[in-house]
């Protein structure tokens, strides 16, 4: 690629006119929810999604926050957005700090057995919920956590293990034996060189998880549904509710208002992580 | 050398054997669990009379089942091969060094960080006839203009590939980048020298070298096939009817909506068997390139 400055040929714009369409494409969706939500309701019937709005207002923005009804409560979707916090934040934060242990474990636990073991939660990580699910009802039930606010977080950080476990064995395996020699030799236990030596150093493998889980967790609506129990409804889960309330005529504004709120948080973080997102796909696909 | 002391206090065998067993409790367990309930006529609550593979017939004889599978193929083949397409071609217009290749990057993958629940909810706006692309084609003057795929039971699995791949592409994109970002320099040397055009480097040197990278995108992709659950929720709500129903919602509602454990457990049963036997070439293939 010669960087002098020359007339753009046919291909180079047609590269340029790809991209764009393909943007326009992306955003789009999105963009019509972001503009209909600031539309009042008759605006919305009188016209399509394409047209802009009049005179745009938060008034779906407010109704969707605190009075849109699921069922037959009308507070609106933020009490899902303060249980989603609530299930998220420890889940991710507890899924971290097991998926680094039992990745180093793997890595330092040199023994046949240990690729078995490695292989057998990479093949975990494919099992689809559905096939585990019931037993898993059926096991939280009988320790009283079904249905409860520890339970769901329970299950985000088990559900989620194979695949942290994954991504912090693949960055363990990269750092040199002699580091956590030097450890052993001073006489350090597994807990205290995991913890004094390891973690420190980790912290780019730690975003990267942590952005990743915290998208998952966040997005995440089938676990919520089953796990969370009616006073733990993640927003995802609200979200729904809301949509598919069938008292009266569709509220669209107020409904793509509350579906903007649940998908903010997890933007937000992609926006903000940029390289550490991408970073760990590639982590994950690539070597997973 | 104290080397039995400092082995005796450096035990990582013991953490990876407990986190195992949770996995193996979990994964492996409720696998097996769920399988000897599909063995069972349980409906409500789990019963253990065993009545052989009668839930799998009965699976094979029930239409929804059928239609759900079928879709899963239209569905899944659409889903995984426009995806990947579409990824790769972006990955490789944004490996020719473009201009504002971030804001690019950050536009095709956000979509990727949006919650399936949303990106179904989107499409279904955008596709129901009375605001979305009907009323927007009618507004440009089309007056007789009609798209309802939604209602259209030959069509609406359509729909759920458009917001598939919308979802998707970004990821396919990403992975597929990363690998040409990997390659060397001396590959391409080799192109230029040998005189091979652009397009045909690509499509017969670098793209067949990156065929790991792409096999795990594809992978990757068609376990979402499999487990696909909340799009189809809040898209077509498997609709009109059963039209668009895939494997992993008819597990789901006889789990927890039809109480016909025996049944959606079988289904389940059979969802992990696609899965392994997607699995099986993918790790065989992986064996044999890390032996060479």
């Amino acid at each position: 690629m010669s960087a002098t400055a020359r007339r753009p040929d046919i291909g180079t714009i047609g590269l340029y006119a790809f991209l764009l369409a393909s943007a326009v494409f992306f955003l789009l969706p999105i963009a019509l929810v972001v503009v209909n939500s600031l539309k009042p309701m008759d605006e919305i019937r009188a016209g399509s999604l394409l047209a802009l709005p009049a005179a745009p207002s938060f008034d779906a923005w407010r109704m969707a926050w605190s009075e849109a009804c699921s069922g037959l409560d009308c507070n609106g979707i933020s009490p899902g957005l303060w249980n989603s916090v609530k299930i998220t934040i420890p889940a991710v934060i507890i899924s971290i700090l097991f998926g680094a242990l039992n990745g180093f474990a793997l890595t330092e636990w040199k023994s046949g057995l240990s690729n078995a073991t490695m292989f057998l939660i990479s093949v975990a990580l494919f099992v689809p919920y559905q096939s585990m699910i019931y037993p898993t009802v059926i096991m939280l039930s009988r320790v009283g956590l079904f249905g409860t606010y520890p339970g769901i977080v329970a299950v985000h950080v088990i559900f989620g293990l194979p695949f942290t476990t994954l991504l912090f064995r693949n960055f363990y395996l990269g750092i040199p034996g002699e580091i956590t020699k030097a450890a052993r030799m001073e006489g350090a236990s597994f807990l205290r060189t995991f913890f004094s030596v390891i973690l420190p150093m980790s912290t780019n493998i730690i975003l990267v998880v942590a952005i990743l889980q915290f998208t998952g967790i966040w997005n995440d609506y089938l676990l919520g549904l089953i796990f969370a129990g009616n006073d733990n409804m993640p927003m995802t889960v609200q979200l729904n509710n809301i949509v598919s309330n069938t008292r009266g005529a569709a509220i669209l504004n107020v409904n793509m208002a509350a579906s903007l709120l649940t998908a903010l948080p997890a933007l937000v973080v992609y926006f903000l992580s940029g390289r550490f997102f991408v970073r760990g796909i590639a982590a994950g696909a690539v070597k997973g | 050398m104290t080397s039995g002391s400092f082995r005796s206090s450096y035990r990582p065998a013991r953490v990876a054997v407990l986190f195992f067993l949770v996995v193996a409790l979990f994964f492996y367990g409720s696998l097996v669990w769920t399988g000897v309930i599909s063995m069972t006529s349980s409906k409500l609550l789990p019963v253990y009379n065993f009545v052989g593979f009668d839930q799998y017939s009965r699976l094979w004889s029930t239409d929804r089942w059928i239609v759900s599978l079928v879709n899963m193929v239209i569905f899944g083949v659409l889903y995984v091969v426009v995806s990947m397409a579409l990824g790769i071609f972006l990955a490789i217009l944004l490996d020719r060094n473009v201009r504002g290749e971030g804001v690019f990057r950050a536009i095709f993958l956000y979509p990727f960080a949006v919650s399936l629940v949303v990106t179904g909810l989107a499409w279904r706006w955008i596709f129901e006839p009375a605001q979305g692309v009907q009323a927007i084609m009618r507004g440009f003057g089309f007056e007789s203009f009609a798209f309802d795929w939604l209602s259209d039971p030959e069509r609406a699995i359509y729909t759920l590939v458009i917001a598939g791949v919308w979802h998707s592409v970004g990821f396919a994109m990403i992975i597929v980048l990363a690998g040409l970002r990997g390659i060397g320099s001396d590959l391409w040397k080799a192109i230029r020298v040998e005189g091979i055009p652009l397009w045909r480097g690509y499509l017969q040197i670098i793209l067949p070298s990156l065929w790991p990278v792409v096999a795990s995108a594809v992978v990757l992709l068609a376990s979402d096939v499999i487990r696909a659950y909340d799009l189809v929720i809040t898209l077509t709500k498997g609709g009109p009817g059963f039209a668009s129903d895939l494997p992993a919602k008819f597990a789901v509602d006889h789990f927890f909506g039809r109480a016909n454990i025996g049944f959606a457990s079988a289904a389940s049963i059979l969802m992990m068997l696609l899965v392994v036997a997607m699995l099986v070439p993918y790790f065989w293939a992986e064996y044999r390139a890390q032996k060479k």
